[in-house]
């Protein structure tokens, strides 16, 4: 019995590893499609897309036959709830590569202007999310649940920058007319970024969720409280 | 006032130290699980709250477990009175081999009840608090024996609560039924909460979570952890108790 359900982890954990790290190649080739412009790598992106939501189509199917035949409880029970709802995540962030690549595809340029790229920190953006994965795919690994929270801060950078974008846009529009279309992919792109941090919080929830049974979701800031599994709600 | 507390109790059987300074209170219409692998002294335990350990050559009782704030080993307990308060049900059903109607009527004839027609109300409101009037009520002449393994042990469980205790114990009810006939006696447990405190011994972990409202975890005699079923089941306290009910206890 512990030998199948040990075995049957392993399996779910090591997809949900391959998933991650081809959910992250999808968003680092998306942001060189952004940067360079380039068709191809968006296309590349486009076609792969596939196998992310194969991924999370068997990723689902585990999930579900794991509940069904071991009947999971505790640990292994947040284990495979947190497994779940990362594989909704990481298909959403999958998503977003894709949106992202598909603007690229369709985009009528060849080229983007260095300084607006530069103003909008469309790089630091980018390997803001991909920091982001980085490290929450290390803390699932070292199952940590301080850098699993350490994480969460970094979206507010991301907020940031995206909440400056708009502006920067804009003006760039008024000022280069034939450059409307492109900027209001851009801002999509900075839209898709920013929610995918959101995405990267909730998986920073849920590993939490998973090794120490607290609930973070929906956490008031200013008192600072958490919940625990049992629905109990604990000040700090 | 708990309906049982147990304080720093001991159980010796000759020489080997059964149950290891257990504290526990239980509070009433609770339904309670004991959970563990054999030999953790959970029945060991169950059997001290009507005194079934009594008659073990050499056993002995240290520390003390109050029923409704009495002392149920203490002097002036009479042992009789004490079980028709706190009904038992075993593992396997254990009907006498009587008629199903004689098998209820029994502890209230033996408790000195004559009025023929309260004894018959008696076990029809036993039967169907044990639903199982609707199945047996055409046939209360016939002997207990010829019921199915299932319905023999729900005719066990009326015949506890004919005498209308307040305390049921239940050692494995189910371990010998089949899966519908196991669903019954779970429901049939829901259902008896509101008029009595349950405490049940269960080696299966998803029974102990669907009926009852805390569990206990014993190990070796001690018991290791007690709290609400949910805690127990989604987040305990000790690693010994996750790795029993993970099914990781080496």
């Amino acid at each position: 019995m512990v030998k199948f359900i040990e075995s049957e982890l392993m399996q779910l954990r090591s997809e949900v590893y391959q998933m991650w790290t081809l959910v992250y190649n999808q968003m680092d080739q998306a942001r060189l499609a952004v940067l360079g412009l380039d068709k191809d790598i968006a296309q590349q992106v486009i076609v792969r897309e596939r196998r992310v939501d194969a991924y999370e189509l068997k990723i689902d199917s585990d999930v579900e036959d794991f509940i069904a035949l071991y009947t999971p409880v505790a640990v292994d029970l947040r284990f495979v709830l947190a497994m779940l709802k990362i594989n909704n995540d990481l298909e959403r962030i999958g998503d977003y590569a894709d949106g992202i690549a598909r603007f690229v595809r369709d985009s009528e340029g060849s080229v983007l202007d260095r300084s607006l790229v530069e103003r909008l920190q469309l790089n630091e953006m980018f390997e803001g999310v991909l920091d982001m994965m980085r490290d929450l795919q290390q803390s699932l690994i070292d199952e940590n649940p301080v850098k699993a929270t350490s994480v969460m801060d970094k979206d507010d950078t991301l907020d940031r920058i995206k909440a400056a974008s708009t502006g920067i846009l804009v003006d760039y529009a008024s000022s280069h007319t034939d450059a409307i279309a492109l900027c209001m992919g851009l801002a999509g792109v900075f839209r898709k970024l920013e929610r995918t941090g959101d995405h990267l919080t909730n998986i920073a929830e849920e590993i939490v969720f998973f090794i120490d049974a607290k609930v973070l979701k929906h956490t008031s800031a200013d008192t600072g409280r958490q919940s625990s599994a049992d629905g109990h709600v604990t000040g700090n | 006032m708990e309906k049982i507390e147990a304080r720093d109790v001991n159980f010796y059987y000759g020489n080997f130290h059964a149950l290891k300074g257990i504290s526990m209170d239980i509070p009433r219409n609770n339904v309670v699980a004991f959970i563990g692998p054999s030999g953790c002294g959970k029945s060991t335990f169950l059997r001290l709250f009507n005194r079934m350990n009594d008659l073990i050559p050499e056993a002995r009782l240290e520390g003390s477990i109050m029923i409704d704030g009495q002392d149920i080993y203490g002097p002036d307990v009479q042992v009789d009175e004490l079980r028709k308060n706190v009904g038992m049900v075993f593992q396997r059903p254990n009907p006498f081999p009587k008629s199903i109607f004689d098998n209820i009527a029994y502890g209230l004839r033996v408790n000195g009840i004559k009025d023929r027609e309260y004894i018959r109300h008696r076990v029809e409101e036993s039967l169907r608090g044990a639903a199982l009037w609707d199945e047996v009520k055409d046939k209360l002449n016939a002997s207990a024996y010829a019921l199915s393994g299932g319905q023999q042990q729900r005719l066990c469980i009326a015949r506890a609560m004919a005498v209308s205790p307040s305390v049921l114990l239940m050692d494995e009810p189910a371990s010998a039924l089949d899966p519908i006939s196991t669903a019954k006696v779970e429901e049939l447990i829901c259902e008896l909460r509101k008029e009595v405190t349950i405490v049940i011994v269960t080696h299966n972990m998803q029974q102990a979570s669907r009926v009852s409202d805390k569990t206990a975890f014993f190990y070796m005699g001690e018991m290791v952890e007690y709290d609400d079923t949910k805690v127990i089941f989604t987040n305990p306290r000790k690693e010994a108790t996750q790795n029993y009910i993970t099914g990781r206890f080496g």
